[in-house]
């Protein structure tokens, strides 16, 4: 028995202390990362929750060619990018400005490194993640910003809602539609200003859109999609912690993986309900419970 | 078009030959690598063009831009296993796609499946780029991957590629008719017996030539930005599909040019011997001439979205 069990759960998976810093921060990155991911699958916008995490990479290079922390420029940029499209998307298709922001975002990145000529370690790593390199000052910065953020998405909740399901009965309310789009964007932002650094630049979005895609499936509530998709995202980081901790394989690879299993889980199980009568996705429900 | 670029016009008349120096460096059209860059660039802008202009209309931006990203999979796999990269962005792609197909029954599914179809190969270029650093120890994989470059690619692929570019852009041609009509009106279409199903299948292997060639010669940073930008800046400047595309084309081909020419250019510029890298260039000049375009009012009436 004590031997299957230290098999699973190797010597030092809950004592070593870096161990635990990897315990508290990618428990706190998931619980945000699902709550923005519900707000990212409401609105059909998984192409931005890919290219803010993707884009903010720049800031670390640009950071580390003057000199500054590098996860410093990442939120800079992260936040920059966020308002220009959070802005700027009303003139033009979605995806079309989030496309360009991206392509000039990387554009640059791709000039910094070049004119930096260095291989800088501390940059490479944010594209791929340290999920077992947090320190402990880093974890407690992780955890209490995403505390913070968590706050702000209660208080943020119902007129985002209202405005990404039925946005001409928000508008017709009182809300702005240009300042949600900016809020949306914004948390996307300090989501990923938090998330890239321990799951890196490329797979920081498995996080926000998996386990998320997940709950809408499993769900019928919008409390229900956002209980699931919270449980499959701590779930899914914590299974990787373990198994990275094993193996020693990319933290990346295993939550995108794992995202995915969950993601293709919970369509199989619709498939199987929806068989019966009365029990449609939480979609078609949820612009009529938050109209009401 | 390149001759309005820099600051040279005011130099004096006897020094024609050292301001175009200036504008050119010399040995710009005598070099090799920037023969194939030019010819393989032309051939990528006037397909990601082409195919671009669709991508918008039908809404399929995220789409397209996965499918180049995608490509850097099938590029670390086929590193690994030791085949050409053209297979391993080819065969990832159509993977992409299909399994983005299957899982988006409704429109509304869409999105979310593009993302998770992403990340799931992302993760297994995670996977597969790990792997690599464990057989090997060069690190510039890496990189190479993220970042592909225009003066790189060898010379053998040109013809091939020329190939696959050519090949998208017929594709389109031929189905041209059903698929303006399919991406406008679905029900219509398909009420006028256009097998709508078909035409889009069609159309996404077309996109998925045009986005992975593009991803191999340029990096899949620059297919986005050829694939998205010119066609953006070409449908805001008119409303005929038509005249959307020949724009779109005109703008993909100056910006490749022009990219390709100034990356040469930089060669002489701080820091020195290094070279700034083309798709900096291109994507500036892509971003300036969207800007631009936005600046100038659309001429018809009425809002397009």
């Amino acid at each position: 028995m004590t031997g299957i069990w230290h098999t699973v759960f190797a010597p030092g998976l809950f004592t070593y202390s870096f161990v635990v810093h990897a315990w508290v921060a990618a428990s706190a990155i998931a619980v945000l990362a699902a709550l923005v991911g519900f707000f990212v699958n409401l609105r059909g916008e998984a192409f931005v929750a890919h290219a803010v995490p993707r884009g903010a990479f720049t800031g670390a290079a640009g950071a580390f060619l003057i000199g500054v922390n590098s996860i410093l420029g990442l939120s800079v940029f992260a936040i920059l990018m966020a308002l220009g499209m959070g802005l700027m998307r009303r003139r033009s298709h979605n995806g079309v400005i989030t496309a360009l922001a991206l392509v000039t975002a990387l554009g640059l990145g791709d000039l910094f490194l070049t004119v930096g000529n260095t291989y800088a370690p501390e940059v490479f790593a944010l594209l791929f993640g340290q999920l077992l390199g947090i320190s402990g000052s880093e974890m407690v910065a992780i955890a209490i910003l995403s505390v913070i953020l968590i706050g702000v998405i209660a208080v943020v909740y119902r007129p985002l809602l209202l405005a990404s399901t039925v946005p001409d009965f928000a508008a017709a309310r009182g809300v702005s539609l240009t300042a949600m789009n900016v809020t949306f964007t914004l948390l996307v932002a300090l989501a990923a200003s938090l998330t890239v650094p321990v799951v890196g630049a490329l797979l920081a979005f498995s996080l926000m859109i998996g386990p998320a895609a997940a709950g809408w499936y499993l769900a019928k509530t919008p409390w229900g999609a956002m209980l699931y998709s919270v449980g499959i995202a701590l779930g899914t980081v914590w299974v990787s912690i373990v198994i990275g901790y094993d193996s020693s394989l990319p933290i990346g690879f295993l939550v995108a993986g794992l995202s995915l299993l969950a993601y293709m889980a919970a369509r199989v199980i619709h498939w199987a309900r929806r068989r019966r009568p009365g029990e449609g996705p939480v979609m078609a429900t949820v612009a009529g419970s938050v109209a009401r | 078009m390149a001759r309005r670029t820099g600051d040279n016009g005011a130099a004096p008349a006897h020094t024609t030959m050292s301001w175009l120096n200036y504008l050119v460096a010399p040995g710009f059209l005598q070099t090799g690598q920037v023969q194939s860059a030019l010819i393989l660039g032309s051939a990528v802008a006037v397909c990601s063009a082409v195919v671009g202009v669709f991508v918008i209309i039908r809404g399929q931006a995220f789409l397209g831009h996965a499918l180049g990203d995608v490509g850097s999979t099938g590029a670390s796999g086929a590193v690994l296993v030791g085949v050409q990269a053209i297979w391993g962005f080819l065969g990832a792609g159509l993977m992409a796609g299909a399994s983005v197909d299957a899982l988006s029954r409704r429109a509304r599914e869409r999105d979310v499946a593009t993302g998770v179809v992403l990340s799931a190969m992302l993760g297994l270029s995670a996977l597969f780029i790990y792997l690599i650093g464990q057989v090997s120890t060069s690190t510039g994989v890496t990189q190479e991957i993220l970042f592909g470059s225009v003066f790189t690619v060898s010379p053998a692929l040109v013809l091939p590629m020329v190939g696959l570019a050519v090949a998208a852009v017929v594709v389109v041609g031929f189905v041209y008719r059903p698929l303006l009509l399919s991406t406008v009106n679905p029900d219509g279409a398909r009420s006028r017996g256009v097998p709508v199903g078909l035409v889009s299948f069609l159309f996404l292997v077309a996109m998925i030539a045009a986005v992975e060639q593009s991803a191999l010669v340029m990096g899949a940073l620059l297919s986005t930005a050829l694939l998205i930008g010119p066609a953006a800046t070409a449908i805001h400047l008119t409303r005929r599909l038509g005249l959307a595309i020949v724009l779109s084309v005109v703008l993909a081909l100056v910006d490749t040019w022009l990219g390709i020419l100034l990356a040469y250019d930089s060669f002489n510029w701080p820091p020195a011997g290094r070279g700034w890298p083309v798709s900096f260039f291109v994507v500036a000049v892509m971003v300036v001439a969207y800007s631009i375009g936005q600046a100038i009012p659309r001429t018809s009436a009425g809002p397009r979205d």
